[in-house]
């Protein structure tokens, strides 16, 4: 098996061999990062751009040294210093920097959809590092790496998903790769963040309690703070009444359940500090899987690219 | 060169304010219709045209059309609107006030019917601004604009959120027996929504917009018209709601009537899968319930009008990010093959179609135009209702493609449009 997309720009839709070949990848190159020399020189001479119009710390970071530990040269551009703020399209951006021949395009934007567009007019793979609400396939890709690292498999887990799952790409895109991996899942929050459509994706608990009961894997969503603005929830303070994991509510999952959270977290308000610092915590773990299943997806698109410009010099 | 006398024969007459819906030949005189008999009963008089397998109805109105001239000329000009009009089988069209200025004067509709007259093709009627600068605050002044021809008033585009100005609106529209079109969103529950709120956006992680928002506003000036009297048409219904409330409406003998787009009778929010900003209009493409509903509407007489709400955008305001594109879509030139899908598949008679293209949109609007009756304009649609052809974007008249239908394989197309007794479509060649 092997992945067959030419992009990556989203988990809904893939096959279950796709995705479990992205994450075999990513195990292959996580010792990688174990060694001494964390370098070697698998993308040497390939040049990977990010374009990062929203801000974004951890997953460029994450990228830049998953592209750097593949000898790759990483240039990110970030919405501050590219030309969106001076009126140029996304895709007069997209391709000026694509006539600088890059061999893969990252790209964060706060549209969704956004990296489709891009896909379709540039000559080289996209890789969706978030987009709007609507997925993060890597993120999702780094937390199905940490489970099965954790527990040794998805497939008949419960998987409970808990907090603003309706503005959420990473909750999207976890439940596209869940789903295709065989997990139950669970999603819990308040109605205004689950719509009545979400009954389609999982099981729906308004009752934190009630939702955690005996799962395997809890997966906390940050809470945007603007979201009290527009009346999704009356208050912080009120939001983590209800849905803050807590020890005591994280009592009621299985014995020996993890908790995932993408951060970065906000303390006390959907998770407890016991708990982001706590045994069942795998936060870091995630964190460090990230750089494995960048990796792998840069040598998956990137390195494809090489292979078809190959096969193009001996045809010519 | 209107003096001349022209014959169609062959064709089937379908003529639904008059009820005739059978073979029948028609003779035009100048620009009026002269004589309609029976095949073969009136002389040739020397110029014909042939209409076998065709069907001969009075002149299509489109009574929701954005012409964007004067302000927007690189979106759409009153001269390419109109020509894909005629192209369309559209012998006239009723234009939106929002243009740049607004059409919130008499200035401005004179300036759109003097286009009109120096390079339109099919006929243009001006709808009103209800407020002024479409801004919701002041009425605009009616009168003014009804005496410089004016057949509606409408703030289409930006929804009354006054409930106070939509009742001053009805009011005082009966001064001068005109309809108030309204488009029905309510501004704060469909906010920045982008496509219809349900399954497909939630999947896509887009913004929405409730049906709520659109039923909201009905009902609201449902009740509002009750009390007032006066004329209300509501634009584009989108949602199974929104029909059951005109449904509801009707049978209290509101005088409210209703229009629907062909997209929202053949399109749902599944066209929007791929982020196709060419699927991105307000009214939002709803769910396969509810498109169901309009058909079952249109047959029963629920929905009065097809209208198309041709929105012309250039390709720069679409080629964008999906929550930064332009709303609307082109129609003029795909209206006729998607509502004979309807009468070929749906149960909806081809007298009804005509009703609902031409006799109710002359009615609601007050044109003389609509019947093919002996004296009155002579406005004719000659449609072929077996013609097939691929939409290809470069072959549209309208200035701007924004058509969800390339590539479609459509049946049906205009043979030839008739204006004031002149042959506007096909075009001489030359005179493009």
């Amino acid at each position: 098996m092997s992945f067959a997309g030419d992009h990556l720009l989203g988990l809904d839709g893939l096959a279950r061999e796709e995705i479990e070949y992205l994450l075999e990848s990513a195990e292959s190159f996580r010792e990688i990062s174990a060694r001494e020399i964390k370098k070697v020189p698998t993308l040497r001479g390939k040049t990977v751009v990010g374009l990062f119009f929203e801000p974004s710390t951890r997953t460029r970071t994450s990228f830049e040294i998953a592209a750097k530990r593949l000898s790759a040269d990483f240039v990110s551009i970030s919405g501050s210093t590219s030309s969106a703020t001076k009126g140029e399209t996304l895709l007069d951006t997209a391709r000026n920097v694509a006539a600088m021949n890059p061999d893969c395009l990252v790209m964060r934007h706060g549209s969704s959809g956004a990296p489709h567009l891009l896909a379709a007019e540039v000559g080289c793979p996209v890789i969706n590092a978030g987009d709007g609400a609507h997925e993060h396939p890597t993120q999702a890709l780094l937390d199905m790496l940490t489970i099965r690292d954790k527990v040794g498999r998805i497939e008949g887990l419960d998987v409970a998903i808990v907090g603003d799952i309706l503005h959420s790409r990473v909750a999207r895109s976890n439940i596209h790769a869940l789903r295709a991996l065989g997990a139950r899942v669970r999603l819990i929050g308040p109605p205004t963040f689950l719509p009545p459509v979400a009954r389609h994706w999982g099981e729906v608990h308004h009752d934190m309690a009630a939702g955690l009961r005996d799962v395997d894997v809890v997966m906390m969503l940050r809470l945007q703070r603007e979201r009290q603005g527009a009346n999704f929830l009356p208050s912080l303070d009120e939001y983590s009444r209800y849905f803050c994991l807590n020890a005591e509510r994280l009592q009621l999952a299985k014995p020996g359940a993890i908790v995932l959270h993408p951060g970065p977290i906000n303390r006390g308000i959907e998770i407890a500090s016991e708990v982001a610092d706590g045994a069942s915590s795998v936060i870091l773990d995630q964190v460090t899987n990230g750089v494995a299943v960048r990796m792998a997806c840069l040598y998956i698109l990137a390195g494809r690219a090489r292979v078809a410009a190959v096969e193009e010099r001996q045809v010519v | 060169m209107s003096d001349q006398r022209l014959l169609i024969r062959g064709g089937t007459v379908v003529d639904p304010a008059n009820g005739i819906d059978e073979e029948r030949d028609l003779l035009i005189d100048g620009d009026r219709i002269a004589a309609v008999d029976t095949p073969g009963q009136i002389p040739d008089p020397g110029s014909s045209l042939d209409a076998t397998g065709c069907w001969v109805t009075p002149g299509l109105i489109d009574m929701h059309v954005h012409l964007r001239e004067p302000g927007y000329e690189y979106k759409e000009t009153v001269q390419t609107g109109t020509l894909a009009a005629v192209a369309g089988g559209v012998t006239a069209v009723a234009c939106m006030a929002n243009t740049l200025p607004v059409n919130d004067s008499a200035a401005v509709t004179e300036y759109i019917l003097e286009r009109a007259r120096l390079t339109g093709h099919a006929r243009v009627h001006p709808i009103g601004a209800v407020s002024l600068g479409l801004e919701g605050k002041h009425l605009a002044e009616i009168g003014e604009m009804r005496e410089a021809g004016i057949v509606a008033i409408s703030d289409d585009g930006m929804p009354i959120a006054d409930a106070a100005l939509m009742r001053r609106a009805l009011e005082y529209a009966q001064l001068f027996d005109i309809p108030v079109i309204v488009h029905e969103e309510d501004p704060a529950l469909a906010a920045d929504g982008v496509m219809h709120e349900g399954q497909t956006c939630f999947h896509l992680g887009l913004k929405g917009m409730p049906s709520a928002a659109e039923e909201a506003m009905i009902a609201r000036d449902l009740a509002i018209l009750e009390q007032t009297g006066g004329r209300l048409h509501i634009a584009h219904l989108s949602t199974a709601g929104s029909v059951r409330l005109v449904a509801q409406a009707k049978q209290r003998g509101l005088p409210v009537t209703a229009e629907v787009t062909p997209h929202h009778f053949v399109l749902t929010e599944e066209a929007v899968r791929q982020y196709d900003t060419n699927a991105k209009m307000k009214p939002p493409l709803r769910t396969s319930a509810d498109v169901e509903e309009m058909v079952a509407a249109l047959r029963d007489g629920v929905i009065d009008v097809i209208a198309t709400d041709h929105a012309p955008h250039h390709r720069d305001e679409k080629n964008v990010e999906f929550e930064e594109a332009a709303f609307g879509i082109v129609g003029l030139e795909t209206s006729v093959p998607l509502t004979l899908q309807l009468v070929r598949d749906s149960g909806l008679t081809r007298s009804a179609m005509i009703e609902a293209m031409s006799a109710r949109p002359a009615r609601i609007l007050g044109l003389e135009a609509g019947s093919l009756a002996v004296g009155m304009p002579a406005d004719v649609s000659i449609i072929d209702p077996q013609h097939r052809w691929t939409v290809q974007l470069d072959g549209l008249h309208s200035k701007s493609k924004n058509s969800p239908f390339a590539g479609w394989d459509m049946v049906g197309a205009a043979r030839a449009t008739i204006v004031g007794g002149r042959i506007l479509w096909p075009q001489e060649k030359g005179t493009e």
